[in-house]
């Protein structure tokens, strides 16, 4: 039995389907909530990089790259209830490919992208195929060799003439195109924004399609899933190149953002900080990764004021709390308020 | 040949730290059937302990049953405070919580004693033995990993509080039904870890050199002796653990794309093999699924 099915089965998008609530009136005021939170934050959205300072800009554009990947990770966790702690290797490959591009054939960063989505959906599948025979504790440990080996990899002599080892590789920072009144920073904000908000959308469609309810068919019980008919060897590696072509193209992103790679860039704490972004965004919750993002981006910073020394104690106690508490993530907790909110207003 | 000779016994030297960590990762794998991802970082922990108490002067025969104390209890109070209230939660709130102790004690080490690498002395002191094929501290390294394995099994198979483990790892409804105290039994294992995972650090650490980031790469190759061997059995994972340090060894020596400090990979390469071909690793039980 795949064990994590209880936080996640019942936690996907409160907004379409109103979960177990008591009258469908009320779910419908959950999705006006649901769909003004979303304009609002769209609205900041826009606004924010006008209104904000470059380095700010910068955070915000790391942000979203960030929530582009654990969208990637939430779709192979959160929907088809693989894990992986290996994420990480993913946004290295998809950062390399992306900057190797740039470096040593001079491609245009736009082209980049794509190409690195691709490459990563490649890997992620081939790597799909082997943890297929893997589940639960044995899929975590397997990704989790993954993503300490990472940085090595791209440390082997063979690869050195493309990666050039451990000194990495400088990327210049692209200007706006078509004489748009933007510094870079902006522009690379809203170019992040933009794919981002397609990925989500992607996402969305995805997860409600067909395909979507076989991975959670998948999720919910493999044999089952089998037996009425959805191929499950080739669902789940899908599910795997999928969530590693998100994680990819926000790797690249984040290569041409920071604007220089190294393999230390991708130590083991990346695989790690994706998969809390996940946990503390709401497994299974799609919107949870913008908050994951937002997560993993801030608290460490947080943390760092908090106490000088000790950040990744106070981040370390943040994440153990938070599993006490709201185990179900942000995600989780929204829901209960939703819940809470529209049984008070029927009963009324 | 003398070469081989040579990686041979580096290898099952290296390999016995790997034996020891395999077995505490198998330790608390049978009792709460979680991994341990912050393991290293406790053992890592220890043998800070260790170092301090060595740097106020104490000697190295009292160093190590204190720190081993110490570290038993340190496993005993983490599993009591931080892993029995999360009870029956999904794996993944398991892997999270593993993952903040992991970032908690790495933080502190570095806090506490700082980033920077310290050198730690051999308690089997320097010198080699047969004509300089082998140190004496990698001599040593075998013989307290062989001891430690003794002990744990005449421990597991002819004690009364042993024999309790097992039954409450193995089943534990009917081990609670005959007067076992699970919890506590559970506890146990975790300060046996601990304390197995402290010698590792302490005999690991004149090698690598000790710092709060040694244990990663060290945990790794444990989880891969753990798999090799098979997560289900204590027998294997020390097997295991002894198999990972002479292939890691001879495959640094023999492949020249791997080279020498880059070979990390193979314990990848080794863990995706083994879950791929043999989930249940050499000398693992099948454990079969019920629908």
């Amino acid at each position: 039995m795949s064990v994590n099915t209880t936080t996640t089965a019942d936690s996907q998008a409160p907004a379409k389907q109103g979960v177990s609530l008591p009258a469908p009136a009320a779910a419908t005021g959950n999705v006006k909530i649901m769909r003004t939170a979303g304009a609002i934050l769209l609205a900041i959205g826009v606004a924010a990089p006008f209104l904000s300072g470059n380095f700010l800009i910068f955070q915000l554009t790391m942000m979203m790259i960030y929530a582009i990947a654990i969208l990637g990770l939430n779709i192979l966790t959160g929907f088809n209830g693989q894990f992986s702690l290996g994420h990480g290797a993913f946004y290295a490959v998809g950062a390399y490919t992306a900057a190797i591009m740039m470096d040593q054939f001079g491609i245009g960063y736009l082209w980049t992208l794509p190409i690195a989505g691709i490459v990563c959906f490649v890997v992620g599948f081939l790597f799909g195929l082997p943890a297929l025979r893997l589940d639960g504790v044995y899929l975590a440990l397997a990704t989790f060799a993954l993503a300490v080996v990472t940085p090595q990899l791209f440390k082997l002599t063979p690869f050195e003439h493309w990666t050039s080892g451990v000194m990495g590789i400088v990327i210049s920072k692209p200007d706006a195109p078509f004489g748009l009144p933007l510094n870079p920073d902006q522009w690379l904000y809203f170019l992040t924004f933009a794919i981002g908000l397609l990925a989500y959308v992607c996402a969305r469609n995805l997860v409600g399609s067909r395909t979507g309810r076989a991975l959670m068919a998948i999720r919910d019980n493999p044999i089952a899933a089998r037996s009425m008919g959805v191929n499950t060897a080739l669902f789940k590696s899908l599910a795997f190149g999928v969530s590693a072509l998100y994680t990819g193209v926000a790797g690249a992103l984040g290569a041409i953002v920071v604007q220089y790679i190294s393999p230390d860039s991708f130590h083991f704490a990346l695989s790690v900080a994706l998969v809390v972004g996940l946990v503390v965004g709401g497994v299974g919750w799609l919107p949870g990764a913008l908050f994951g993002g937002a997560f993993i981006m801030f608290v460490p910073n947080i943390a760092e004021e908090l106490s000088k020394g000790l950040s990744g104690a106070v981040y370390g106690v943040i994440m153990i709390l938070m599993m006490y508490a709201i185990p179900t993530g942000l995600g989780g907790l929204l829901k209960a308020a939703l819940g809470a909110l529209s049984k008070r207003s029927t009963t009324r | 040949m003398e070469l081989l000779v040579q990686q041979l016994v580096t290898g099952i030297a290296t390999g016995g730290i790997y034996a020891c960590m395999a077995l505490a990762v198998v330790m608390i794998y049978q009792a709460i059937h979680h991994l341990n991802f912050a393991q290293g970082e406790m053992a890592m922990f220890s043998t800070f302990i260790a170092w301090q108490m060595l740097a106020w002067g104490v000697p190295y025969w009292l160093v190590i049953p204190l720190t081993v104390v110490i570290s038993f209890a340190g496993g005993v109070a983490i599993e009591r405070l931080v892993i029995r209230p999360l009870g029956d939660a999904p794996v993944l709130s398991h892997i999270v919580v593993f993952i903040g102790l992991f970032a908690i004690i790495n933080s502190l080490a570095g806090f506490i004693w700082d980033f920077t690498i310290k050198p730690f002395p051999s308690p089997f002191g320097e010198g080699s033995q047969f004509g300089g094929l082998i140190s004496n501290h990698q001599v040593g390294m075998i013989a307290v990993t062989m001891t430690v394995l003794v002990i744990l099994f005449l421990f597991f198979q002819y004690t009364r509080v042993g024999l309790a483990m097992r039954a409450a790892a193995e089943n534990p409804a009917s081990a609670r039904l005959v007067g076992i105290r699970v919890g506590w039994m559970i506890a146990l294992g975790w300060g046996m870890a601990a304390a197995i995972g402290a010698i590792a650090g302490i005999l690991i650490a004149p090698i690598v050199f000790l710092e709060p980031n040694m244990m990663l790469s060290i945990l790794l190759y444990g989880f891969a002796g753990a798999v090799l061997g098979g997560l289900t059995s204590p027998t294997g994972a020390v097997f295991g653990g002894f198999m990972v340090g002479i292939i890691e060894n001879l495959a640094g020596t023999y492949i020249p794309e791997i080279g020498g400090e880059l070979k990390l990979p193979i314990a990848l390469f080794l863990i995706v093999t083994v879950l791929v071909f043999k989930p249940t690793g050499l000398f693992g039980r099948t454990v079969v699924q019920r629908v």
